[in-house]
């Protein structure tokens, strides 16, 4: 059935609807050339004024959806809708309905802050003054007005991604897709960043697509998201949702000095089942086992090599592993 | 009862929502050239300086085999000289530019943006050709003085500039945009650079007839031989005009490839 013909009237129009959608590369040359699903039948759907999460590891096709949504890539197969706009048959309206923040500045790097922001306003279709405006509003706000006239090629990675977001900022648009903002970004400026997409929803009911491999930052600002593995999605819902998957099991995390005591017959029974990175153990059980475990490890020859540890309940990473992701693919 | 929508939501019907306005022609293209113009002052002004050099080394080079004095070959070397500076910075630069961001990714910025692509390539062609007005003086002044040629005709270099400035990145972007790797581009322009270089400056007489029809062939040749008829004590200003009509032709139909090149850039 014909999901827009289904909908009750008075039901607003998703802001991205997504569905089937694939996109295959291909990778080597001639004869060993070998194709790779990037996207593999993605099927989601971003309400009006959500902030909708993509997370997954490097790899998962997130930024090859992500071109698709922004008109810069066709798709093999599939639909996409944005505000009820085809963007495969119209991939130049997906400029004058988003803004986007790529991972790449080459195009903003000699320019000064104050330029880039100005510029990009114009480009989005405003006058000179109100760009300029606009611009002078959005520096100020992200707190970049003392950098205003140095160009992007000489600030830090995370100055320079502030920067950038600038630009983005400038001239209104009821979606922002932002590709991993906050990278490089100290805690004031990543603050900054989650305030303004915070003031633009508020405001203006921005919708937020936000891609990201950072599982602190999907579980603070998140509305819903949307796991995404090899291509495909292998969860949707809220956080606390996907969290709810792992309920009842807890994580324990333990650092040692130095060498594991595996003497202990407790800390040998558990180096199978640990998930090992360095001299880190993470083992994720039920909370008696971990009592029982945390009482073997604070006692006797154990607790004298123990550095630190912590127990903790579900984070989306646990989650994400529940599902079947990648080891090791997301950010703490 | 008034229903009214939820805070924050922005329709309630089931219709397409609303475009914002694109960026018109012109005012994108001013944009695009202005910031173009001020990346100059960070990135570019070493590079001016290195084509001006060049160019002045080549003068004084060919000075030794040259003689000063109205001949025809010295005033190819001066006008040659001159429209090296064009063809390093609207040519090789630009190329070296438009591959540089295709390779990197950067055209995405200007293609998630509601911006035609004809502001996007003649603002940074025009940019790229502007820089080059002080170098192409400052060589043609120095050229005329140390070959003894008059200087009264220099103002013919506001037409030169832009019309062989606009053959030659037309045919920049195009290379930059075309190549399929970041390297192939730079090869190009730097090729292309060199075949402005041997055929403008050498004096036409002493080239074999093959490589006079390859000159012929090069944008660049009819800026040179433009600017070099005006040294003459009596120009021809008729055959000015013709060649400069060459660079103009040459310039809307390089631009209106590296314009589809462009589009065809950004979309994949």
């Amino acid at each position: 059935m014909n999901e827009t013909a289904g909908r009750a009237p008075e039901e607003p129009l998703p802001c991205v609807a997504v569905r089937d959608l694939v996109r295959t590369y291909r990778s080597g040359r001639g004869a060993a050339a070998t194709e790779i699903r990037a996207n593999d039948g993605i099927t989601l759907t971003v309400r009006q004024g959500e902030i909708f999460g993509l997370l997954g590891p490097n790899g998962a096709g997130k930024s090859t959806l992500v071109r698709q949504l922004t008109g810069l890539l066709r798709p093999d197969a599939g639909s996409v809708e944005l505000f009820g706009h085809d963007i495969v048959r119209h991939p130049e309206r997906a400029a004058r309905l988003l803004g986007y923040l790529g991972q790449e500045s080459t195009a903003l790097d000699e320019l000064t802050v104050a330029l880039a922001a100005e510029t990009t306003g114009r480009l989005r279709g405003l006058t000179r003054a109100q760009a300029r405006g606009a611009a002078a509003d959005v520096l100020a706000e992200l707190g970049l007005e003392p950098i205003a006239a140095r160009p992007l090629a000489k600030l830090s990675g995370g100055q320079r991604r502030l920067a950038c977001l600038a630009a983005t900022l400038v001239g209104e648009r009821p979606l922002l897709v932002l590709d991993e903002p906050t990278t490089g970004m100290d805690p004031v400026a990543r603050r900054a960043v989650w305030s303004a997409v915070d003031r633009r929803r508020a405001e203006h009911g921005t919708t937020v697509l936000l891609v990201t491999h950072n599982v602190i930052e999907a579980e603070t600002v998140l509305d819903r998201v949307a796991v995404v593995d090899d291509g495909r999605v292998i969860a949707c819902d809220t956080p606390g949702g996907l969290k709810a998957l792992v309920d009842g099991d807890v994580r324990l995390d333990l650092v040692w000095r130095d060498e594991a005591p595996l003497g202990v017959p407790a800390v040998a029974a558990l180096r199978d089942r640990a998930e090992c990175t360095g001299r880190r153990w993470t083992v994720r059980t039920t909370p008696e086992q971990a009592r029982e475990l945390v009482a073997a490890v604070t006692t006797g020859p154990a607790f004298a090599a123990l550095d630190d540890f912590t127990l903790a309940t579900p984070s989306l990473e646990d989650a994400y592993l529940k599902l079947g992701g990648r080891h090791g693919g997301l950010a703490k | 009862m008034t229903l009214l929508s939820a805070p924050g939501t922005r329709r309630s019907t089931g219709a397409p929502a609303p475009l914002a306005p694109a960026a018109r022609l012109l005012p994108a293209l001013a944009a695009v050239y202005r910031a173009q113009l001020a990346r100059a002052r960070v990135a570019r002004i070493p590079l001016l300086f290195v084509a001006t050099f060049q160019s002045v080394g080549i003068l004084v080079m060919m000075r030794g085999v040259v003689d000063a004095g109205q001949t025809s070959e010295a005033r190819s070397v001066v006008a040659g000289s001159s429209v090296l500076v064009v063809a390093f910075v609207a040519l090789n630069l630009l190329a070296q530019y438009f591959g540089k961001l295709r390779a990197t990714g950067g055209l995405d910025h200007y293609a998630t943006l509601p911006v035609p692509a004809a502001s996007v390539v003649l603002g940074a062609a025009a940019a790229y050709a502007s820089f080059t007005l002080p170098g192409t003086v400052v060589t043609a002044a120095f050229g005329a003085v140390l070959f003894g040629l008059p200087l009264g005709q220099l103002w013919v270099l506001l037409a030169v500039v832009p019309l062989a400035g606009a053959a030659l990145s037309g045919l920049g972007a195009a290379c930059g945009l075309l190549a399929p790797r970041q390297e192939i581009a730079t090869m190009l322009g730097q090729l292309g650079m060199s075949a402005a270089l041997l055929l403008g400056v050498l004096p036409v007489d002493h080239l074999p007839q093959p490589v006079q029809w390859l000159r012929d062939l090069l944008p660049s040749t009819y800026g040179v031989d433009a600017f070099a008829r005006t040294f003459a004590p009596d120009p021809d200003w008729a055959a000015v005009l013709g060649d400069l009509a060459v660079c103009a032709g040459v310039g809307v139909a390089s631009l209106a490839v590296a314009t589809w090149a462009y589009r065809r850039a950004v979309s994949r």
